[in-house]
């Protein structure tokens, strides 16, 4: 770890105007960890605990919102979240370990890093990391690294499992900087690497995301966020699909997938789930869903397992979310 | 040794327990000498090469920076290689910290950056750039593999394969068999405590180096020998190890720098490796046995073909017992084996937990599977149909064998005979059942060891021995040990252990400390004891019963009976009338003891026969580890709760072996690149069921004197093949390399 400057505003006038090599701290179960590994080194660190964006609150919509700096464990905890978005509380459930979901917070899991172990290691090249240098993990060990979304120049998995029910959940990100506030989709709110893989988000210089938003989600019992990893818990995925399906009378009017684990960031194909719209629930459906979900996947050398796993994955996702019998994470059993 | 047992056997908690969990017992990085510097180590990125240029001005501008040490500003340390030597033994050319430019592996130090304060020292080693010069490597072990030898000079413990038979031809002439290449990754040992050192120089400029280690006397022995200090100058201590698990076996780099780094700034020094430099040293070789074994149709082995290769450095030839388990533990007429090491540009391969036998039980346990399936026999049925009741190897006797037992009464536990025998047969709703079992079997190594006791005014019993409790236990058994010994209660027995100026004992590993030092400490008891009453027997003051013969040392007390009722004197009261302030005995305990000639002849090892119920998720490649069991006989049990929990603990790790741990060697490079904990995958608590551990009974008086055998390693062996067995058994799929992943 670098030396660095800090300090904890308790305006968002003060904390945007910062500019230069800045970083907010919120948990820190993540940037901390990256400075002590030598990955990030601001020369400022903006702690952003002060700042009023701890609150959990209904929206005239019917929907929820969720301030930027409840923890995940609150958030996962909370009883409006547990009774209108389940979904987002097992995806919740599904990640870290319960010390760190009481540090991590809704902000920081949003702005998380990949877990590629390239871009942790500085002794190794990462076009992410030090821009220009190369991307080792291409050819490397990359058995946990994305397979959809990839470019030449990054192919890191995008780790967050809550992002993943967020997308699924058509989520909105509240944003505030230097210029004001502005909105954004959380399915647009994450970038391709393309040739420019150390963006990992829209977030603009002194930028800073204030909450999370969730529209109304209608979905009753028919969700699931279901993960396949290389231990019980405490392990990113491998493989992970949020699902939720507006069912009536054992129909599905429409639907919402989006994969984690797979892509360089949360993975959702709006065709994909168009064909689930005024469908029945049968194999060769979501067989069709998996399809276009994947299509244009590509393994490196160690992650073939993943395109593999994928499509079994979703499907059983589908139809636990059909059934209306949601992944336990509690429960490893997968029914 | 007729032990009556009020102490030994008994599961008495911890002794250091308490000291543990609020934070007294003091680790190696927790000693906090005054005026101490930090030191932060610098690990080379390439795998081989040579140094060009050290780039340290801008380290050395960081406020508290006060040295960075490279090999061109080092001082003088030994030159000779043999004088970094250490009590392992493996041949070859030993890794000389800071010796010169030459880069032998990735991860190797190239300088040591040592600041007033932890963070300036961590941030100046972040600055360091070092320009080398690249050479080519090969860090690739499919391509080692065709550079495999047999190096010419041995490791001491390396038992080499013994054939008997035709093995070729029975093989050809067999009516089953099975063949097949089965694989273990490479895994590192990762203790929770990281390696650590606090070096620091007395006012007599003697050291006094606080490391985690498993052999204070061997790291004193080794930086004596390296710094070109005589013994005496060197103190090691280690009172507390937070794990290690092999890991210490060696002196690691740290202790070298730390010390050097002291001698050289006349100041203490600490130097703590990050979890990512744990991932520089020592780690379990890679392995690959070529298993071939047939069998006539009634299911008896015929031919066992063996052929097993690990991976060492370039530098050194470290050997591990691999290939030997299934010739000693099978009654089969015809059996060879071969063994090679294959060379790469990495660190020496080291030992970790069951050396060789976690290795070469495990892989050859899931082929005697394969071989019970081919033949139509139940696994555990073909494994009795099997047995030998003598090391079938060297034709030669066992001290006791009771693995028989240990089969039965888990089999009866598990509810073996229960199971239906055709793979994919159990199931429950969407997940499939299986059960597996395997044979585990480990040496049962004894070590010549010393102890001390001594009775002080204070009346209490005070143990010491340079042994290691590296988190085993060993505190505990050996107060319980003295206790029954010298007839005292065990909270009135102090243990002192973990430091080099006490008396011998060998390095803690292969599961001898507790025969070796349990022994020597028995003696030194017996003998302190025998030493109180002759010396009151010669006192004028004493009172005439305690010249008796017929007195006895009981809970502390001297008592006797006489015709006028019972009679007792107190410890510190006998020592006064003896006329002594304390009194001490140091006695050694060797093998040959008991005067035994015939353990010479026999052969001995531990046991063990694991059972295990997985459920797997076909679709999703998931398992699930949902009962284990062992079963194992291992002569007397000291202490059943500290030794259940050496068995848990190694079936832990087993089914890390079995089901997650893999260092992920980026051969490019030649650096293992999960070096963290997020990413190398240690089994969570979900990962693991209850355990049920059995220990069956085994009376040995001719494995040791007190027919103790060790419990330290044996749960690792045969646990991942259960694990594998039981895999298959649920989906009906083989899988030949461990770790069995998702997708795999
Ligand atoms: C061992 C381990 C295992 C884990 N396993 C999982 C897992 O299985 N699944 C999973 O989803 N996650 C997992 N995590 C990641 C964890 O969820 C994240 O570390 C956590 O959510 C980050 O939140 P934080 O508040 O601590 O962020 P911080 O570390 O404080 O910040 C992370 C980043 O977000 C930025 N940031 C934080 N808040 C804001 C804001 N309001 N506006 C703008 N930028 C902001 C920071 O500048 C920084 O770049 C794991 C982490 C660890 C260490
Ligand atoms: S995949 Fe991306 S993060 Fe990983 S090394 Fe390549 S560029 Fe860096």
């Amino acid at each position: 770890m670098r030396s660095f400057s800090y300090s904890r505003p308790t305006s968002f006038e003060e904390a945007c105007r910062n500019a230069g090599h800045t970083r907010f701290l919120a948990g820190g179960t993540n940037l901390i960890d990256l400075m002590k590994s030598d990955v990030e080194r601001p020369a400022h660190v903006i702690d952003i605990k002060s700042l009023p964006m701890h609150h959990i609150a209904d929206r005239p919509d019917g929907g929820l919102h969720l301030g930027a700096l409840v923890t995940n464990a609150d958030t996962a905890a909370h009883p409006l979240v547990v009774e209108r978005y389940p979904l987002l509380a097992s995806a919740i459930l599904a990640g870290a370990s319960p010390q760190i979901r009481n540090m991590a917070t809704n902000g920081g899991n949003l702005n998380q890093r990949t877990r590629c172990h390239y871009f942790y290691d500085p002794a190794m090249a990462c076009n992410k990391r030090s821009p220009g240098t190369g991307c080792a993990a291409r050819g490397g060990r990359n058995r946990i690294m994305a397979v959809l979304g990839t470019s030449d120049a990054c192919i890191a998995t995008f780790p967050s499992d809550m992002c993943i029910a967020l997308a699924a959940l058509n989520a909105t990100i509240n944003l505030h900087g230097p210029d004001g506030e502005r909105t954004v989709g959380v399915r647009d709110y994450h970038c391709l690497p393309g040739d420019t893989p150390w963006r990992d988000n829209i977030l603009q210089p002194g930028e800073i995301v204030t909450a999370i938003d969730l529209p109304p989600a209608p979905f009753g019992p028919h969700h699931t966020y279901l993960k396949v990893r290389d231990r019980l818990s405490f392990a990113f995925a491998i493989v992970s699909v949020a699902v939720g399906l507006c069912m009536k009378d054992g129909r599905i009017e429409r639907g919402s997938i989006a994969l984690g684990g797979m892509g360089t960031k949360p993975w959702c194909v709006p065709h994909a789930e168009a064909l689930l719209e005024d469908q029945l629930p049968s194999h060769s459906l979501f067989r069709d869903v998996a399809e276009r979900l994947l299509h244009g996947a590509v393994a490196d050398r160690d992650n073939t397992a993943k395109i593999r796993l994928a499509p079994r994955v979703i499907e059983r996702a589908l139809w636990q979310a059909a059934i209306g019998t949601p992944q336990s994470q509690t429960d490893k059993a997968i029914r | 040794m007729n032990v009556i047992s009020t102490h030994i056997g008994q599961p008495v908690s911890r002794i250091d327990g308490v000291a543990k969990v609020t934070g007294q017992a003091k680790y190696a990085a927790e000693a906090h000498p005054p005026g101490m510097l930090y030191g932060v180590v610098v690990n080379s990125p390439i795998a081989r090469g040579r140094i060009e240029t050290i780039h340290d001005a801008e380290a050395r501008q960081v406020p508290g920076v006060i040295e960075v040490m490279t090999h061109l500003n080092r001082p003088h340390a030994a030159l000779f290689e043999k004088s970094y030597m250490d009590g392992l033994g493996v041949p070859g050319v030993p890794y000389r910290p800071l010796h010169d430019g030459e880069i032998h592996f990735n991860g190797q130090p190239v300088a040591v950056v040592l600041a007033e304060t932890f963070e300036a020292a961590r941030e100046a080693a972040m600055v360091v750039r070092v320009d080398y010069e690249r050479w080519p490597h090969n860090a690739d072990f499919e391509v080692a593999l065709h550079q495999k030898y047999m190096p010419s000079k041995t490791r001491s413990n390396y038992v080499p394969p013994k054939p008997r038979g035709d093995a070729a031809a029975a093989y050809a002439l067999s009516a089953v068999k099975i063949e097949g290449r089965y694989h273990l990754a490479p895994e590192h040992h990762n203790p929770m405590e990281m390696h650590a050192t606090t070096a620091i120089v007395e006012d007599d400029g003697t050291f006094t180096v606080w490391d985690k280690t498993q052999g204070p006397q061997a790291v004193q022995a080794y930086l004596a020998s390296a710094l070109s200090l005589s013994k005496d100058q060197v103190r090691v201590r280690n009172p507390y190890v937070g794990g290690a698990f092999g890991s210490g076996l060696r002196a690691v780099y740290n202790v070298f720098l730390a010390t050097l780094t002291a001698e050289m700034l006349k100041r203490a020094v600490r130097v703590t490796l990050t979890r990512s430099q744990m991932f520089t040293h020592a780690f379990r070789p890679e392995a690959v046995m070529d298993i071939a074994l047939g069998a006539s149709r009634d299911g008896t082995l015929q031919s066992m073909i063996v052929k097993g290769v690990t991976d060492t450095s370039r530098f050194e030839h470290n050997i591990e017992n691999i290939v030997i388990w299934g010739l000693i533990n099978y009654k089969c007429p015809n059996a060879t084996a071969d063994y090679k090491v294959a060379p790469r540009d990495t660190y020496t391969s080291s030992d970790m937990r069951a050396p060789g036998a976690a290795t070469g039980v495990n892989l050859l346990e899931m082929a005697i599977d394969e071989m019970a399936y081919a033949c139509s026999m139940d696994p555990l049925a073909f494994r009795l149909h099997n047995y030998s009741d003598i090391d079938a190897m060297h034709d030669m006797p066992l001290t006791s064998k009771a693995l028989r037992d240990a089969m039965a009464q888990g089999a009866q536990h598990f509810g073996w005979h229960d199971r239906s025998m055709m793979p994919g047969s159990m199931r429950d709703g969407r997940e499939l059942i299986g059960w597996g079992m395997a044979t585990g079997i480990w040496d049962a190594m004894f070590s010549p060891t010393s102890a001390r006791a001594r009775l002080g005014q204070d009346g209490r019993l005070h143990i010491a021995t340079a042994a290691s409790d590296i988190g085993t236990g060993t505190y505990t058994i050996l107060a319980q040990t003295a206790a029954e010994a010298f007839g005292m209660p065990l909270d009135r027995i102090d243990v002192e252990l973990g430091d080099s100026t006490l008396p011998e004992c060998p390095t803690e590993g292969g599961s001898w400390t507790a025969a070796s030092a349990g022994a020597a400490v028995w003696l030194a008891c017996l003998s302190l004891r025998r030493k109180l009453i002759d010396m009151l027997a010669r006192s004028e003051n004493a009172p005439p019963w305690v010249k008796q013969d017929t007195v006895t040392l009981e809970g502390g007390i001297l008592h006797d009976m006489t015709e006028n009722g019972p009679v007792s004197l107190s410890l510190p009261d006998a020592l006064s009338l003896a006329g002594y302030d304390a009194l001490e005995a140091e006695e050694t305990a060797k093998p040959g003891l008991r005067g035994k000639i015939s353990q010479m002849r026999k052969a001995r090892f531990t046991h063990s026969a694991v059972f295990c119920e997985v459920r797997v998720d076909p679709e999703l490649d998931t398992v699930r580890v949902t009962r284990l069991l062992n079963a194992v006989a291992a002569g007397r049990i000291m202490n059943p709760k500290t030794a259940a929990s050496q068995i848990r603990g190694a079936m832990v790790m087993a089914t890390g072996m079995a089901l997650h741990e893999e260092s992920l060697m980026d051969e490019r490079v030649g650096r293992f690149m999960n070096h963290n904990f997020a990413e190398y995958h240690i089994p969570a608590h979900a990962d693991i069921p209850d355990m049920d551990v059995l220990f069956v009974n085994e009376h040995d008086d001719e494995v040791s004197p007190l027919g103790v055998k060790g419990i330290g390693e044996i749960g690792m062996c045969g646990t991942a093949a259960a694990i594998a067995n039981a895999i298959f058994h649920a989906t009906g799929r083989r899988y030949r390399n461990l770790p069995i992943m998702p997708g795999a």
